[in-house]
């Protein structure tokens, strides 16, 4: 019987560190060239990745699968020098390669990230340039809003039928800008709910959500000059879970039957289920979400439904406000460059096929470029 | 005053998250990482309030005998056994924090036991009202009313047949090169992959700048509904 | 009133019991539905049937009870798919109602399905962390620090991830081969293409429920590998997972047995949006008259 014996692998060559681009810094990138064992699975099973520091001991920092060739290292302090060996390794032994080192360091640009900064600065630009030419007193025109031309009408019928508002804010928190948007628009409503002398149910399923609706509505019903008819506990928290809440909702409904239906904010599975239920009691409806997964429900259920752009563009439409019109107006300018990107480079990848000029795949790579987010 | 505080901390703080996007540098980047855990730490004392709201709201209405007091009792009942069982975890086994009476024939939590035994069948039920009123709902919708409502109609009835195997069956009379599209699963994943593709994009994309419109309004303090309005 | 005119005011109580009533017969009935694999489906199966024997996937069920029935039966198959293929399976949920989803995946399809496989050496529980899109976001530069321990697994207490054999080549989220999100809302399948697919190249496909699918399709099929969209997915899923492995018989079949009381269904609602139209057109047409 003979003993087969397995020869240690061949070490990898040509060991590198560089500091890790792009980033806060404390990272290193280490690469290598592969062991020629590296195919041999009888031989190499792994590279090791060994750090030292000011001339310490060699210490374990990770270990690589065979066919990787480079490692990217955490490491505690930024300016500081690393060195770093690749030891291949088997069941024969080890192979140990030579060492390099690298320091650290933080970037002031992630250059991964320059189109979508040029991106930024054309929407934001536009938008700003906007804001400024309405604040010039330049008139900006909007198109109807179908949907908060019908507000008026809808929180009037509330007050002739003597049953409340319900208003529906979704079920998402303050750090979704959906939310935020349901309560600005929920700011403008509330003037009107005053004014009309109508009263106002507004379940949350988030407590935040619920102290930033009180602090809205108690605003409004201020600069509205009622503040005696603000009432606080008609805007209280329910559960912040979906189906728990929109069982409380449609409960309400279905005794209080209030007149007027309002949902504006992100909404999921639940919104044909409050829908078909405002439908059921005969309220007026009105929708506005950006989830595009519930517009179809809400378009099918409500009379009125707020499609994705326009639930952010509601309040600035409700206000009338010529700042505010201004940035839907700079909002239109992105929207521009989009369609002409897409029109441009669908008519340059159609040419590509025919052609192939290399200017035309430059163009449509820079197109492509551009909205990379890269 | 009162305004003024909270505009200047949105636009600090939207200002910063906005320039970590795209700064690397470990300031910017402890603040993008921080700035969310403060909203989280911010969320869990609003959790006590909301909990605190939903007690105060319903025992006022059972001590008002208000209108369908009852439905508030369950309500104050079902919170405060879930709570305990949570905090306590009531019912455990060997080797549990904490023994109590409860005991279930397989060492299991009481919180596990109502979780699995209420929540969820109760969540499933509510979850599957969506489909009585997706038939109500469609019933009710789709009608030809207008040349647009006729083609809603017609994808609706492509989409809801070509998602079953009857679609498949209908139409596998339809000879070779034509099947490609008018096979009805087949057009009715072309539906899918192309005339709603088109518009969830475009929806998608008016969303992203109404978004970033929306936002810009917010850091600039030039939207203040939701502070009341005005100057 | 006239008949027609009757039906076009059908109360809604009426399509609700048609509606019970459709979907609890065939359910009784318990039979497997004939159903076709679509190319999205397909793609995803051979997807994940290419990879060779010790790949890495990670399998996140973000989902909680209410979408159970839709959700379930493709994790299951997934799950199945990977282990029978001898792919190292990572299970983990970024919603915190998914820890009961995991340990009834582990009980009901990997522990009675597969008893060669070992904990820890061929599948693992990473649990539930909090983060949502964050931490998936975190993943991709330090999987380690997030998930310092796993969740353990009957018998096997928790271990530091320095001792789990599975754990000792994951270092990002990169060093996986295959991402696959099962999920119902967000974050979910899309933010694994967003946040971990995209930036590190590594393949992600997945499925969700059929009222979230139509958000998936426009990342399909660059940024998404496959797709399964709904119960009829994850049953063109089972489909294929059968024909290739007879093995798994009957167990394999739910979403295909479910899809039969699912087809009754869309066909009743179909019957009533033409008994809604012809009532319709028959009233305009008396009108004109």
């Amino acid at each position: 019987m003979t003993e087969v014996v397995v020869p240690p692998p061949a070490p990898p060559a040509s060991v590198a560190a560089i500091d890790a681009p792009n980033d806060a810094g404390h990272a290193l990138v280490v690469s290598w060239q592969l062991s020629p064992d590296d195919a041999n699975a009888d031989v190499l099973q792994g590279y090791r990745v060994l750090r030292s520091q000011g001339g310490a001991p060699f210490e374990e920092v990770g270990i690589a699968a065979p066919g990787q060739n480079s490692f990217r290292d955490r490491v505690p302090e930024n300016g500081v020098r690393y060195d770093y060996k690749v030891v291949s390794f088997g069941p024969g032994g080890v192979g140990e390669s030579g060492t390099a080192g690298a320091e650290s360091h933080f970037q002031w640009f992630n250059k991964t990230r320059i189109s979508s900064f040029v991106i930024m600065l054309i929407v934001c630009g536009s938008i700003a340039l906007n804001i400024m030419r309405a604040q010039a007193g330049q008139k900006m025109y909007i198109r109807k809003i179908a949907g908060m031309d019908a507000v008026t009408e809808a929180v009037g019928r509330a007050t002739e039928m003597g049953q409340p508002v319900l208003y529906v804010a979704g079920i998402q928190d303050m750090d979704n800008v959906q939310t935020v948007a349901g309560l600005t628009i929920l700011g403008s409503i509330s003037k009107l709910i005053a004014e009309y002398e109508t009263s106002l149910v507004m379940p949350c399923s988030r407590s935040l959500v619920m102290s930033t609706a009180r602090e809205t509505v108690k605003e409004s019903y201020l600069s509205a000059g009622r503040p005696d008819a603000y009432r606080e506990d008609g805007i209280y928290y329910v559960t912040d879970e979906q189906f728990g809440f929109v069982a409380h909702v449609d409960g309400l409904m279905v005794r209080k039957k209030p007149a007027t239906c309002f949902y504006l904010g992100a909404f999921f599975a639940e919104s044909l289920i409050l829908a078909e239920t405002g439908n059921s009691i005969g309220a007026i409806q009105v929708a506005g979400t950006a989830m595009p997964t519930q517009l179809p429900f809400f378009v099918a259920a409500c009379d009125y439904t707020l499609i994705g752009e326009e639930l952010f563009a509601a309040s600035a439409y409700l206000s009338q406000d010529e700042k505010m019109l201004g940035s839907l107006k700079g909002q239109d300018f992105g929207k521009a460059v989009a369609m002409v990107s897409i029109f441009v480079g669908g008519i340059l990848t159609t040419a590509e096929g025919f052609m192939g000029w290399p200017v035309i795949t430059w163009l449509n790579d820079k197109i492509h470029w551009l909205w990379s987010g890269g | 005053m009162k305004r003024t505080i909270p505009i200047l901390i949105t636009a600090v703080v939207g200002g910063l998250l906005i320039a970590a996007y795209f700064v690397p540098a470990p300031f910017l980047a402890s603040a993008d990482r921080l700035i969310p855990d403060f909203f989280n730490i911010i969320a869990a004392f609003a959790f006590v309030l909301g909990g605190g709201n939903l007690l105060r709201v319903h025992l006022t209405k059972i001590s008002r005998r208000d209108h369908e007091w009852t439905y508030s009792v369950v309500t104050v009942v079902g919170f405060l056994v879930m709570l305990l069982a949570g905090l306590l975890k009531l019912g455990t086994g060997e080797g549990g924090a904490f023994h109590w009476t409860y005991d279930l024939a397989d060492g299991r939590l009481l919180y596990d036991a109502l979780y699995q035994s209420v929540f969820t069948p109760c969540q499933a039920t509510m979850f599957s009202l969506l489909a009585f009123f997706v038939a109500s709902a469609s019933y009710r919708a789709f009608r030809a009313k207008t040349p647009e409502a006729t083609v809603l109609l017609i994808a609706a009835f492509v989409i809801l047949i070509g998602r079953t195997f009857v679609g498949g069956y209908l139409t596998a009379w339809i000879p070779e090169p034509f099947s490609e599209y008018l096979h009805i699963p087949n057009l009715s994943a072309w539906i899918m992959s192309f005339p709603n593709l088109a518009g969830q994009r475009t929806i998608q994309m008016g969303i992203a700048l109404g978004i970033i419109s929306n936002s810009l309004r917010l850091i600039l303090g030039i939207e203040r509904s939701h502070l009341g309005g005005g100057d | 009133m006239g008949f027609l005119e009757a039906l076009g005011r059908l109360d809604r109580r009426w399509i609700f019991l048609l509606i019970a009533v459709s979907v609890t017969i065939p359910l009784l009935l318990q039979r497997p539905a004939p159903v076709k694999p679509s190319p999205i489906v397909r793609n995803l199966y051979t997807a994940i049937d290419a990879l060779p024997p010790g790949s890495k996937l990670l399998l996140s069920l973000d989902y909680g009870p209410s979408t159970v029935p839709e959700n379930d039966p493709m994790a299951h198959a997934i799950a199945r798919h990977a282990l029978s293929k001898d792919l190292k399976l990572y299970v983990m949920t970024i919603w915190a109602t998914g820890p009961p989803l995991i340990t009834n995946l582990f009980e009901t399809v990997i522990v009675p399905g597969f008893p060669g496989k070992t904990y820890g050496e061929d599948y693992l529980n990473l649990g539930y962390k909090v983060g949502n899109q964050g931490l998936i976001q975190s993943l991709t530069s330090d999987f380690r620090n997030q998930y310092t321990q796993d969740v353990g697994w009957g018998d096997i207490a928790a271990r530091p991830v320095g001792q789990i054999p599975m754990m000792s080549t994951i270092r990002t989220i990169k060093d996986f081969d295959f991402i696959a999100g099962i999920g119902s809302g967000q974050p979910g399948l899309k933010e694994w293409v967003q946040f971990a697919g995209d930036p590190t190249g590594t393949p992600v496909g997945g499925g969700v429920t059929a009222v979230e699918a139509p958000l998936l399709y426009p990342y399909y099929p660059t940024q998404l590998v496959g797709l399964l969209g709904g119960l009829a997915g994850a049953a063109e899923y089972e489909a294929l997972l059968v024909e290739n492995h007879p093995e798994f018989g009957e167990a394999a079949q739910v979403a295909l047995i479910r899809m039969f009381p699912q087809t009754v269904a869309h066909l009743v609602i179909v019957s009533f949006v033409l008994l809604g139209n012809i009532s319709y057109f028959a009233q305009r047409g008396r009108r004109r008259k």
